[in-house]
C-alpha cells in the first residue's frame, strides 16, 4: 500500500461518482482513492466480471449452507429471506479505527455511569441533567431493578453503537444498544462469507481477525460465572435474530437456554436438566428485560423466568447485560448525554452522538419547530436508530408514514406533543462502494460497532457490521428496509497474524454440556416425528405402487391402506397429503428449538425434505408419479437420519432422539401388523406389511415359503435382529433409557424400565402363531403409555 | 377511627401445581393518612420460601414460593390499624397549572408525580375516556376539583356490575359496557386523570361496610377495594377520591398497596405451573373499634 501510486481508473470503477459534499469511503475529498483500499481495488479490478459473480456466488452458497437467514417481517407471518450480504467490505485504517474505540470507550464508560445512577442514586434527574419524564415515563426503565445492585459490578457488559461518517469525514454516533445487542454473530457469519469470496491474493493478511474479540468476551464471561454455569437465554425461535443466538451459542460452546428451562429455587436461578437441576452464576440475555420475569415485570410474558428479579435482588447471577438497560436507549437521551459527560468526567465526548433536541424544553421545541426541514422529528422514547421512520415520524417537515398527527400543521403537532417528541439532525451518511451489474457504485452505509467488558476493561471488534442502503440517497430513507450489510474490515499496516478460539498450546476438555430438558423433549419429538414422517411415506408409496398397478382404487388393499392411512387422519386422494407435510413441518419445528445442538448439515437436510415435500406437492399425480415422489422423499429423509446416525455426538440429547424414534417405529408397527396380519384383512396385505416393513428380501432368505401370518409377525415383531421389528426397537429404547439419568432409582427399574422390560418379555416369549391383532393392539396401548413415564421420569 | 383487619384467601388448585412463586402485597403501612399497630401475615401451608421487603413504590411486599407442588394455599392476615379522616381544604392550585408543576418536580423518589403521567402497564390513554373526562371537567377548577367533579361524573355513568367484567378486563372495555367494579371504576378514573394532566395512580385496600339499619355487622362480607390516588400540586400532595362509592377515601378506608395500576399494586400476583383450572375465595373483615 504506497499512498503515492499513481490514481488508478479502472473499469469497475466507470462512473463512480461520490456525491458532492458527501464523504466516501473510497475517494477522499480531491478524488484521490484512499491509500487504504488501493491494494483490494487492484486485485478486484484484475477480475473478470464473470469471476468475481462466481467469488460472490461462492459466499452465497457458504451463507446458504450455513443456514443463514433474514427473518423478514411485511405485516403477515414472518418469511425467511437469503442474507442480503453486499459482498464488497468496508475497509478501514487501523488508525481510524483505534480513534473511533477510544471515543465509544468513554461513551460507554459515561452509560455505565448514567446506568448506575438511573437505577442508584437518581441524582442526575434531581439535578436537572435529565429531565425526569424521559426516566419515568420510560417504559425501559424497570422501577422493580431501582436499587438492586448488579451481582458483577456492572451494569453494561456488552455495547453495540450505529456509527456514521458524516460530510466533514468525522465519524458520528447515530445510536446506543445496550439492552441486548445483536449483530456480532452475524458479522462474524459476514467475515466468514466475504473471505471466502476474497481469497489469495487479496489483502486479507492485513485484516485485523475477530476470534481475539470473542475469546476476551469469553473469558470474561467465565470469570463472572465462576464456579457455576453460564448459558445465553434467548426468547426462542420466533425472535428475529434466534439465528444468531444459536450461531453464538455454538461458536462460544455455551448452552442456549429459554426462560421455561429455569427455574428459581432460594434466589438462585437453576437450569432444569435431564440429570436435575444445576446452578448458573451468568446469563447472556438475549431476551429483552420486560419480558425476562413475569412476576415483576410484563405479566404477559410467556418467555420469563418468575423469580428471576429475586435472584438477581439475592445476588446470585451476573447478567449481560442487567435488566433495565434498555432505558439508555431512548432517542432523547442523546440530547443531554453531551453536557452529562462533562458533568460527570469533565471532559466532552471525544466521538460526537448525533445533534439531538428534546421538544419537552421550550427553547429546544422552538427551534426544532424552525427547523423542521433539516430535522427527524420522531418519538423521544423511542430506541429506533434516526433512518428507522416510523409511521409518526417526519422528516424535512413531512410525514412519511399516516399523517394522522398533522392537523393544524407540523408546528402545532410538535407544540401540542413537545415532550414526547425529538427533533434529531438529518443524517447525510458517507458512501461505500458496492457492487452493481459489473461495477462499483456509491453507496451509503453505518456500521455497527461492538464493545465487551473484560477484567482490563472495554474492548472493540476490530471490525463490525455494516448495513449498505438500497439506493445511492445519502439521507436516512436509503437506509429503510431493502438495504444489505457487509463485512468490515480493519487494515493493518503490517500482516496480521492468524487467529482462532481454539486455545493454542495443547487442549483442554470442556466439563461435559448440559441438556435442558426442554431440549431432550423436543429432541425426542424431533425422532418421533421424523420416524412418523418415515412410516407414512412408505405406507403411501405402497398405496400408490398398487393404484399404479390396478388402477382400481376400490380394490381391497388399496381401501384397507386408505382406511388405515384415514385412522392418522392422512387423505390419500392428495398426492401428497397435508397431512404429511404437517408431519415434516412438526419435525422442522421441534428442529428449530435445538437448532444449536444440531449440525448445520442435519438442519440443511430437514430443510432439504421440506422444501422438496412442498414442491412435489404442487405437481405430482396420483400412481406411479406419487411412488416415485414417495421414493424420493424416502431418500431425503433416510439422509436426515444417517447424519445423526454416522455423526451425532452419542451424548444424551441423542439418546432422546432415537428414544423417540425407537418408540414411534415400535408404535407404527404394531399399529400396521394388527390391522394387516387380522384374518379379515384382505389377500395381499402381508406381502404390504413386509415390503412397508422394508424387508421383502430378509423375509425371502428367512422363510422357505410365501408369507404367511407366521413369518410375518415373526419377522415384523419378533425378530431381535430386525431393525424394523417391535421387539428390536424396544430393546433399543431399553438400552437407551438404562443409558440416560434418572431413568432408576435405589437399584430399582424405574415404571418406565418395568414398562420396556415387560414389553420385551412378552415380545421374546411370543408364539409367532398364536398373536392375534388384539393382543398386538394391547401391546401398542401399553407402549403409548411410554410417554407419560419418559415425561415423570426422564423429563422431570 | 380504629379497625382490626382479619383477611383471608383461598386459592386451591385442580391438579396439584408446580413451582408456585408468588409476590403478596397484603400487608398495610404506616403513611400520612394511616398508622398500623400490628399486622401479621400467615400462610398455610407453610412456604419454602419467603423473603419480605418494600418495593419501589414503599408497598410491603412478600416474595414467597414453594418447591413441592401444592394443591391449596391460604393467606391470612389481622392488622389493627387506625386511619385519619380525609383533608377537607383545597390547597390546589388551577388544574392549568398543574403540568408546569409536575415538570418543577424532578424528584425520581417514589412519591414523585412524575411516575403517574405515563400509560402504565394496564392503563393507556383511551380516547373515549379522555373525551368523558375532559367534558366532566369545570371550567377554571382547581386540581382537586377537578378530581372529585370526575370521580363524581364517572360514578353517576357507570354501572356497578361484578358479572360484567374480570380482573384482566382492560379499562376501554370496562368503560364502553359502562359497567364494572371498584377496580374497573379505578382504571377508568386513572386513565381519564391523566389524559387531562393529572397524575394519578391505583389504591388497593379495605373499606368498611355499613350493616342495613337495625341489623348486625355481618362477618366476612367485605371484600378487598380499590380506588383512585391523584396529584393535586406540591402543597396538597396525594389525594384519594373512591369512584365506585362517590366520595374522598376518608375514615372508612385502610390502603395496603399503591402504584400506577393494577399490575403494581395486585394483592397476590403468582406464576404456577399446572394442568387444572384454579379458583380462589376471599373473606374480609374490616371491624370498627371506636
Amino acid at each position: 500500500m504506497n499512498s503515492d501510486a499513481p490514481p488508478i481508473s479502472p473499469a469497475i470503477l466507470r462512473g463512480y461518482a461520490p456525491q458532492p459534499g458527501i464523504a466516501d469511503e473510497l475517494f477522499d475529498a480531491q478524488g484521490r482513492m484512499r491509500p487504504v483500499w488501493s491494494a483490494f481495488i487492484a486485485q478486484l479490478a484484475a477480475l473478470t466480471p464473470d469471476e468475481v459473480e462466481i467469488r460472490f456466488a461462492r459466499g452465497e452458497q457458504y451463507l446458504r449452507d450455513a443456514g443463514v437467514y433474514f427473518r423478514f417481517y411485511s405485516g403477515g407471518p414472518a418469511q425467511d429471506r437469503e442474507w442480503p450480504l453486499s459482498h464488497v467490505p468496508v475497509l478501514i485504517p487501523e488508525q481510524e479505527w483505534a480513534a473511533i474505540c477510544d471515543g465509544l470507550t468513554q461513551r460507554a464508560e459515561l452509560l455505565e455511569m448514567v446506568m448506575a445512577d438511573l437505577y442508584g442514586p437518581g441524582q442526575l434527574v434531581r439535578d436537572g441533567h435529565l429531565p425526569a419524564e424521559l426516566v419515568a415515563g420510560n417504559p425501559q426503565w424497570l422501577r422493580p431493578l431501582v436499587g438492586v445492585q448488579p451481582r458483577s459490578g456492572h451494569w453494561l457488559h456488552h455495547l453495540a453503537f450505529e456509527i456514521g461518517r458524516s460530510p466533514d469525514g468525522s465519524f458520528l454516533v447515530l445510536g446506543d444498544r445496550a439492552q441486548a445487542p445483536s449483530g456480532s454473530g452475524f458479522a462474524l457469519e459476514n467475515r466468514m462469507a466475504t473471505m471466502r469470496i476474497f481469497s489469495e491474493p487479496f489483502p486479507r493478511a492485513h485484516v485485523h481477525r475477530l476470534a481475539g474479540f470473542f475469546r476476551a468476551f469469553r473469558e470474561a464471561m467465565e470469570g463472572l460465572a465462576g464456579d457455576r454455569g453460564k448459558a445465553i437465554l434467548t426468547p426462542g425461535p420466533n425472535n428475529d435474530t434466534y439465528y444468531e443466538h444459536t450461531y453464538i451459542a455454538r461458536y462460544l460452546g455455551m448452552t442456549l437456554l429459554e426462560g421455561e428451562d429455569l427455574i428459581v429455587r432460594d434466589g438462585q436461578v437453576m437450569v432444569r436438566t435431564v440429570s436435575g437441576v444445576e446452578p448458573l452464576g451468568l446469563l447472556w440475555r438475549r431476551i429483552d428485560s420486560e419480558f425476562a420475569d413475569p412476576l415483576e415485570l410484563n405479566e404477559g410474558s410467556q418467555i420469563g423466568t418468575p423469580g428471576l428479579i429475586e435472584a438477581l435482588r439475592q445476588g446470585n447471577l451476573s447478567l449481560i447485560n442487567a435488566l433495565g438497560s434498555g432505558v439508555i436507549e431512548a432517542r432523547a437521551f442523546m440530547a443531554f448525554l453531551p453536557r452529562i459527560c462533562e458533568r460527570l468526567t469533565g471532559e466532552a465526548l471525544r466521538l460526537p452522538n448525533i445533534a439531538t433536541w428534546w421538544c419537552g424544553q421550550p427553547a429546544e421545541r422552538a427551534h426544532v419547530a424552525a427547523h423542521a426541514d433539516r430535522m427527524m422529528i420522531g418519538e423521544a422514547l423511542d430506541p429506533a436508530l434516526p433512518f428507522a421512520i416510523g409511521a409518526n415520524t417526519a422528516l424535512g417537515g413531512q410525514f412519511l408514514g399516516g399523517a394522522d398527527g398533522l392537523q393544524g400543521g407540523l408546528g402545532d403537532w410538535i407544540e401540542r406533543n413537545g415532550n414526547r417528541l425529538v427533533g434529531q439532525e438529518a443524517v447525510t451518511l458517507s458512501t461505500t462502494p458496492a457492487w452493481s451489474e459489473g461495477r462499483l457504485v456509491p453507496r451509503p452505509m453505518t456500521i455497527r460497532v461492538f464493545a465487551a467488558r473484560t477484567a482490563s476493561g472495554w474492548t472493540f471488534m476490530p471490525g463490525g457490521y455494516a448495513r449498505i442502503g438500497k439506493s445511492g440517497d445519502t439521507t436516512a430513507l436509503a437506509m429503510q428496509a431493502g438495504g444489505s450489510v457487509a463485512d468490515v474490515w480493519v487494515m493493518s499496516q503490517q500482516p496480521v497474524q492468524p487467529d482462532t478460539l481454539v486455545v493454542k498450546g495443547g487442549f483442554e476438555r470442556a466439563a461435559p454440556g448440559i441438556l435442558p430438558t426442554r431440549a431432550a423433549e423436543n429432541l425426542y419429538w424431533l425422532g418421533r416425528y421424523s420416524d412418523r414422517t418415515e412410516g407414512v411415506i412408505r405406507v403411501l408409496r405402497a398405496w400408490h405402487l398398487r393404484l399404479a398397478e390396478t388402477d382400481d382404487r376400490e380394490d381391497a388393499r388399496l381401501t384397507a391402506l386408505a382406511d388405515f392411512l384415514a385412522r392418522q387422519d392422512i387423505d390419500v386422494d392428495q398426492p401428497i397429503p397435508e397431512a404429511l407435510l404437517g408431519m415434516i413441518a412438526s419435525a422442522r419445528f421441534s428442529a428449530a428449538k435445538v437448532r444449536d445442538r444440531f449440525s448445520p448439515d442435519g438442519w440443511a437436510a430437514l430443510n432439504d425434505l421440506a422444501k422438496t415435500a412442498d414442491r412435489l406437492a404442487q405437481r405430482v399425480r396420483p400412481g406411479d408419479d406419487a411412488a416415485h415422489a414417495m421414493s424420493v422423499l424416502l431418500r431425503k429423509i433416510s439422509g436426515f437420519s444417517g447424519l445423526v446416525h454416522e455423526n451425532m455426538y452419542h451424548f444424551a440429547g441423542w439418546r432422546f432422539l432415537l428414544l423417540g424414534r425407537a418408540q414411534e417405529r415400535a408404535d407404527g408397527t404394531l399399529m400396521m401388523l394388527s390391522e394387516f396380519t387380522a384374518p379379515e384383512a384382505p389377500p395381499g396385505m402381508l406381502e404390504i406389511a413386509i415390503e412397508v416393513g422394508d424387508s421383502v428380501l430378509t423375509h425371502q432368505r428367512r422363510y422357505r415359503f410365501g408369507p404367511s401370518r407366521g413369518t410375518v409377525l415373526d419377522l415384523l415383531a419378533l425378530d431381535a435382529r430386525n431393525p424394523r421389528a417391535v421387539l428390536y426397537q424396544i430393546a433399543q429404547m431399553r438400552h437407551h433409557v438404562g443409558r440416560l439419568p434418572h431413568a432408576g432409582t435405589d437399584g430399582r427399574a424405574s415404571p418406565l424400565e418395568q414398562l420396556l422390560l415387560t414389553l420385551d418379555t412378552d415380545l421374546r416369549v411370543a408364539d409367532p402363531d398364536a398373536l392375534p391383532p388384539e393382543r398386538l393392539c394391547d401391546m401398542h396401548d401399553r407402549l403409548a403409555r411410554a410417554y407419560d413415564l419418559i415425561q415423570s421420569t426422564l423429563l422431570r | 377511627m380504629r379497625y382490626d383487619i382479619l383477611l383471608t384467601i383461598d386459592y386451591s388448585y385442580q391438579a396439584a401445581s408446580d413451582h408456585v412463586r408468588n409476590i403478596l402485597r397484603l400487608v398495610p403501612q404506616d403513611g400520612p393518612s394511616q398508622r398500623v399497630t400490628a399486622a401479621l401475615l400467615t400462610i398455610d401451608p407453610p412456604p419454602d420460601e419467603r423473603r419480605d421487603g418494600r418495593d419501589f413504590f414503599g408497598n410491603a411486599t412478600s416474595s414467597i414460593a414453594w418447591h413441592e407442588p401444592v394443591q391449596q394455599i391460604t393467606f391470612c392476615l389481622t392488622a389493627s390499624a387506625e386511619r385519619f379522616a380525609a383533608p377537607v381544604d383545597d390547597l390546589s392550585p388551577p388544574l392549568t397549572d398543574l403540568p408546569g408543576l409536575v415538570t418543577a418536580a424532578c424528584d425520581p423518589g417514589p412519591a414523585s408525580p412524575q411516575h403517574y403521567l405515563a400509560p402504565s402497564p394496564r392503563i393507556a390513554p383511551v380516547p373515549a375516556i379522555t373525551e368523558f373526562t375532559r367534558k366532566a371537567l369545570p371550567a377554571g377548577a382547581s386540581a382537586r376539583a377537578a378530581i372529585e367533579a370526575v370521580g363524581q361524573a364517572l360514578h353517576k355513568t357507570m354501572t356497578y356490575d361484578p358479572e360484567a367484567t374480570d380482573v384482566a378486563t382492560p379499562p376501554a372495555e370496562a368503560f364502553a359496557a359502562r359497567r364494572g367494579v371498584c377496580q374497573d371504576y379505578t382504571q377508568i378514573m386513572v386513565a381519564g386523570l391523566r389524559a387531562v394532566g393529572i397524575p394519578a395512580g391505583y389504591v388497593s385496600g379495605f373499606l368498611r361496610t355499613y350493616p342495613p339499619p337495625g341489623q348486625p355487622r355481618l362477618e366476612g362480607v367485605d371484600a378487598m377495594h380499590a380506588w383512585v390516588m391523584a396529584w393535586a400540586g406540591p402543597v396538597q400532595g396525594w389525594v384519594e377520591y373512591d369512584p365506585t362509592n362517590a366520595q374522598w377515601a376518608g375514615e372508612d378506608y385502610i390502603t395496603v398497596a399503591m402504584g400506577r395500576d393494577y399490575a403494581d399494586a395486585a394483592p397476590v400476583k403468582g406464576a404456577i405451573r399446572t394442568a387444572g383450572g384454579q379458583d380462589s375465595t376471599q373473606a374480609v373483615d374490616v371491624i370498627p373499634l371506636d
